[in-house]
């Protein structure tokens, strides 16, 4: 994010704080056209669909930074898998909420505004925006949120749980993810053997 | 004779006319067209090529927002259906009540095979009580017939199309005669972790029956026994049998199988029937009327190109309607025909459908293994409480089965979602290894049962609405009765105690009541409408789908059940549909049609 980009959606996100209200503002993205259509009733099921494929991505550059350093906090890189950006979460999250469907647009509810109060919440505490936080303070915010449990950050937290499984889902979908997750199937097989004797002998079946 | 134009179509002479292209139109047109009968099958939707059209293999990740479920794909992107769901655009059907619990929901594709190209696959019999529930309980409708009218055709529709499962000779749950079914396929841990811990409450856990090839046909065998006599319909069966490969125990059958593991109409009914040169399909072609002849009978079709909205006439010795349950029906209304006994529209049923699940620990992190199977459903729970129903000991006069599944199938957008009732809610590490932790951990198990004809739901023409075709659309009444409500939540109740069994765990109780309970048309298990009957005044058909009012039109479709049992209704709809064709043949070769 550059210094001037920084400043405009930090302030954007200051507005939305001041007036209470969480609200999509143009900081975050761009309107889903009106009548926008879906992939219609017919779709090819054989081509290759790609994010910004059949409708187009509507994040801002800014909230994609946003998006980018909260879908790592959730899955960071590790032994097994890299992080959630490193495999296209943050296309698929953009694809996710500039859909045309009902429930698409509902979740676009939750997460533009939700992306402008973790900017302006890291603005409020540290003076810095979301990605350029240190880790230390990126958990202090995300902690408070992560849970329903503290009444003061019941919207974040509504926030929080949909943001995580947007990020769980197009995480664990992808190849890394799937394997990461201990999926091993979509095998094409000449038998299917059941479980192994291990697996049966741990929960107790032999 | 083959894919033609209505063009075409018009320039030529049939002797049967099929409507619909799906389990019934499917099996009817096969069951003809290998006898030598000259059939022209009309089918709504657009062609549908399975073998170049079938998303084989591909994960989540290749699908616009992860493969969910969307008004333009109701089960997600990957699901075989083409313009269809509950809503059709164009299409409407309209609701008599505003009430909610009295809304009727009607799934319809508009596509070659209909929706037997996403079913479940799950092929069940009728038993001998669903064929006369009520002599037994004193609700319903008795059929006029037995289950030993229609257990050789049970058998042969088997043989056709592959059906795996097992004979387990429990009550009301009838064997196939032995070398007809494929071998049940290997159960998955929470499978038997279920048969184990349900065993205990004196529930039976059995192999499902589904109409999936665990091992290919026996192309030398079969073809002999369900075509005695006819070489040429044997010989080409047997090659068609050599083309279906067995199941390859990956991609989930919603999608239709382009190497026809499965059974699809497209894949397993339609090829040998055009092979044999009998049968000529005219796609787009949205029925809206029978014709009349002058003597009464039935005298063809009225279709309208969908493409051109041209109107066409077609003539043929016999009409048969497999449209679906409900477009019959519709068909029925619009044609003005077949409806002396004022039933047609009336004692419309749907499947019984609740459901509840759970996480079970004994099923966290266990060794990582392949467990996709064939696609969900290898073991089920048929209903065992016959006798304490029959004693009034439930409050509920029919029974329902379970189909349940678990394990670590292809991950999608719900597979980490939602943990925070396990683990409060965490992010980073700790959420990783939760993730990992509870995939593959729960168990989910939906209870189908039957549901009871009542008086308070049918279809009848709404007086105002039409299609965009200009066709008048049906209108739906709809109410549960208490046999179903209590059913639902009996369902809820029992899953719970099999959860808490296995020593499982679930967020929220069971709600039990008139909240368990889905709403009509939900479970797309739709029949009923033109019930069969012994007599013209009480039903619409006979027990071979033909009118008592007209004798050369046929319903092979689900219109003519005049009971639902729990056991989900396709098998029993080509069941149907062989003896109806049989007796067709039959009054053909008499010259009494």
């Amino acid at each position: 994010m550059d210094r001037r980009t920084s400043i405009k959606w930090m302030m954007a996100a200051a507005a939305a704080m001041q007036s209470l209200q969480l609200q999509a503002g143009d900081a975050a993205a761009r309107d889903v056209a009106p009548n926008q259509a879906g992939y219609g009733t017919d779709p090819n099921l054989v081509k290759e669909w790609k994010p910004g494929g059949p409708w187009p991505l509507t994040l801002s550059d800014a909230a994609r930074l946003t998006t980018a350093a909260l879908c790592d906090l959730i899955i960071p890189a590790d032994a097994l898998s890299p992080s959630a950006s490193a495999v296209g979460v943050v296309d698929f999250i953009d694809e996710w909420i500039s859909a045309p469907y009902p429930n698409q647009r509902a979740d676009r509810e939750i997460v533009l505004p939700g992306l402008l109060w973790i900017e302006a919440e890291a603005l409020k505490r540290f003076g810095k925006a979301f990605p350029a936080l240190a880790e230390a303070q990126k958990t202090a915010i995300a902690d408070d949120i992560c849970t329903t449990s503290k009444p003061e950050f019941t919207t974040a937290a509504k926030f929080f749980a949909k943001f995580r499984d947007l990020t769980a889902g197009g995480f664990y979908t992808t190849p890394v993810g799937m394997s990461d997750i201990g999926y091993r199937g979509n095998v094409a097989l000449d038998r299917f053997d059941g479980p192994p004797l291990e697996v049966l002998k741990r929960a107790g079946l032999a | 004779m083959s894919f033609i134009s209505s063009a075409e179509a018009d320039r030529n002479t049939y002797d049967v006319i099929v409507v619909g292209s799906g389990a019934a139109g499917g099996q009817t047109a096969y069951t003809l067209a290998m006898e030598g009968v000259r059939v022209l099958m009309l089918e709504a939707g657009r062609h549908y090529e399975p073998a170049s059209e079938t998303p084989m293999m591909q994960t989540n990740a290749e699908a616009p927002l992860r493969g969910s479920g969307t008004p333009d794909k109701p089960f997600g992107f990957w699901d075989a259906t083409i313009d269809g769901g509950w809503q059709v655009p164009g299409e409407p059907y309209t609701s008599a009540s505003s009430d909610p619990a009295r809304q009727f929901y009607w799934w319809r594709a508009r596509m070659l095979g209909g929706r037997t190209n996403h079913w479940g696959r799950i092929s069940l019999r009728n038993g001998p009580y669903d064929f006369k529930p009520h002599t037994r309980d004193g609700l319903g409708f008795d059929w006029p017939m037995d289950y030993q009218d229609i257990a050789p055709y049970y058998d042969k529709v088997e043989m056709l199309i592959g059906v795996y499962g097992s004979n387990e000779g429990l009550e009301n749950t009838p064997n196939s005669s032995p070398g007809v079914l494929q071998p049940a396929p290997k159960p998955r841990v929470s499978d038997l972790l279920v048969q184990q811990r349900a065993r205990k409450l004196g529930i039976p856990v059995i192999p499902f029956h589904r109409a999936v090839l665990t091992e290919r046909l026996d192309h030398v065998r079969i073809p002999k026994l369900l075509h005695p006599g006819n070489e040429k319909a044997q010989k080409i069966l047997a090659a068609d049998m050599q083309k279906r490969s067995a199941c390859i125990w990956a991609t989930p059958c919603g999608r239709g199988c382009s190497i026809r593991a499965n059974y699809q109409s497209t894949t397993v009914h339609l090829p040998p029937a055009l092979d044999t040169g009998n049968l000529d399909i005219v796609t787009d072609a949205m029925v809206r009327a029978v014709t009349k002849r002058k003597d009464g009978r039935a005298e063809g079709v009225i279709y309208i190109d969908r493409k051109t909205g041209a109107e066409h006439r077609v003539k043929a010795r016999v009409v048969v309607l497999a449209a679906s349950a409900l477009e019959s029906v519709r068909i029925l209304l619009n044609s003005g025909v077949a409806n002396s006994s004022g039933r047609v529209g009336k004692y419309i049923m749907d499947t019984v459908g609740a459901g509840f699940g759970g996480q079970i620990p004994l099923l966290e992190n266990l060794p990582l293994h392949n467990e996709d199977g064939a696609d969900f459903g290898h073991m089920y729970v048929p209903w065992w409480l016959y006798k304490e129903q029959l004693a009034g000991k439930l409050g509920f006069a029919r029974g329902y089965h379970f189909e349940f599944g678990g394990g670590r199938l292809m991950p999608n957008m719900g597979t980490a979602a939602g943990l925070e009732w396990l683990n409060g809610g965490n992010y980073g590490p700790r959420f990783k290894e939760d993730a990992r932790r509870y995939y593959g951990s729960f168990v989910y198990f939906s209870g189908r049962g039957e549901m009871i004809p009542n008086e308070d739901c049918y279809a009848e023409l709404d007086p105002a609405v039409k299609d965009r075709f200009g066709i008048p659309v049906l209108r739906f009444h709809w109410k549960w009765s208490e046999h179903e409500t209590r059913q639902a939540a009996h369902v809820e109740k029992t899953a719970a105690d099999i959860i808490e069994a296995m020593g499982g765990r679930f967020g929220k109780a069971p709600q039990g009541g008139d909240k368990a309970i889905k709403q009509g048309g939900i479970i797309i298990h739709e029949v009923g409408g033109a019930i069969m009957g012994t007599d013209a005044k009480s039903s619409v058909t006979n027990s071979y789908g033909q009118c008592w009012d007209m004798k050369n039109l046929f319903i092979t479709d689900g219109a003519t059940l005049c009971s639902n049992a729990d056991k989900n209704p396709t098998l029993t709809i080509m069941a149907l549909a062989w003896r109806a064709s049989d007796h067709m043949l039959s009054l053909m070769k008499r010259k009494e049609l």
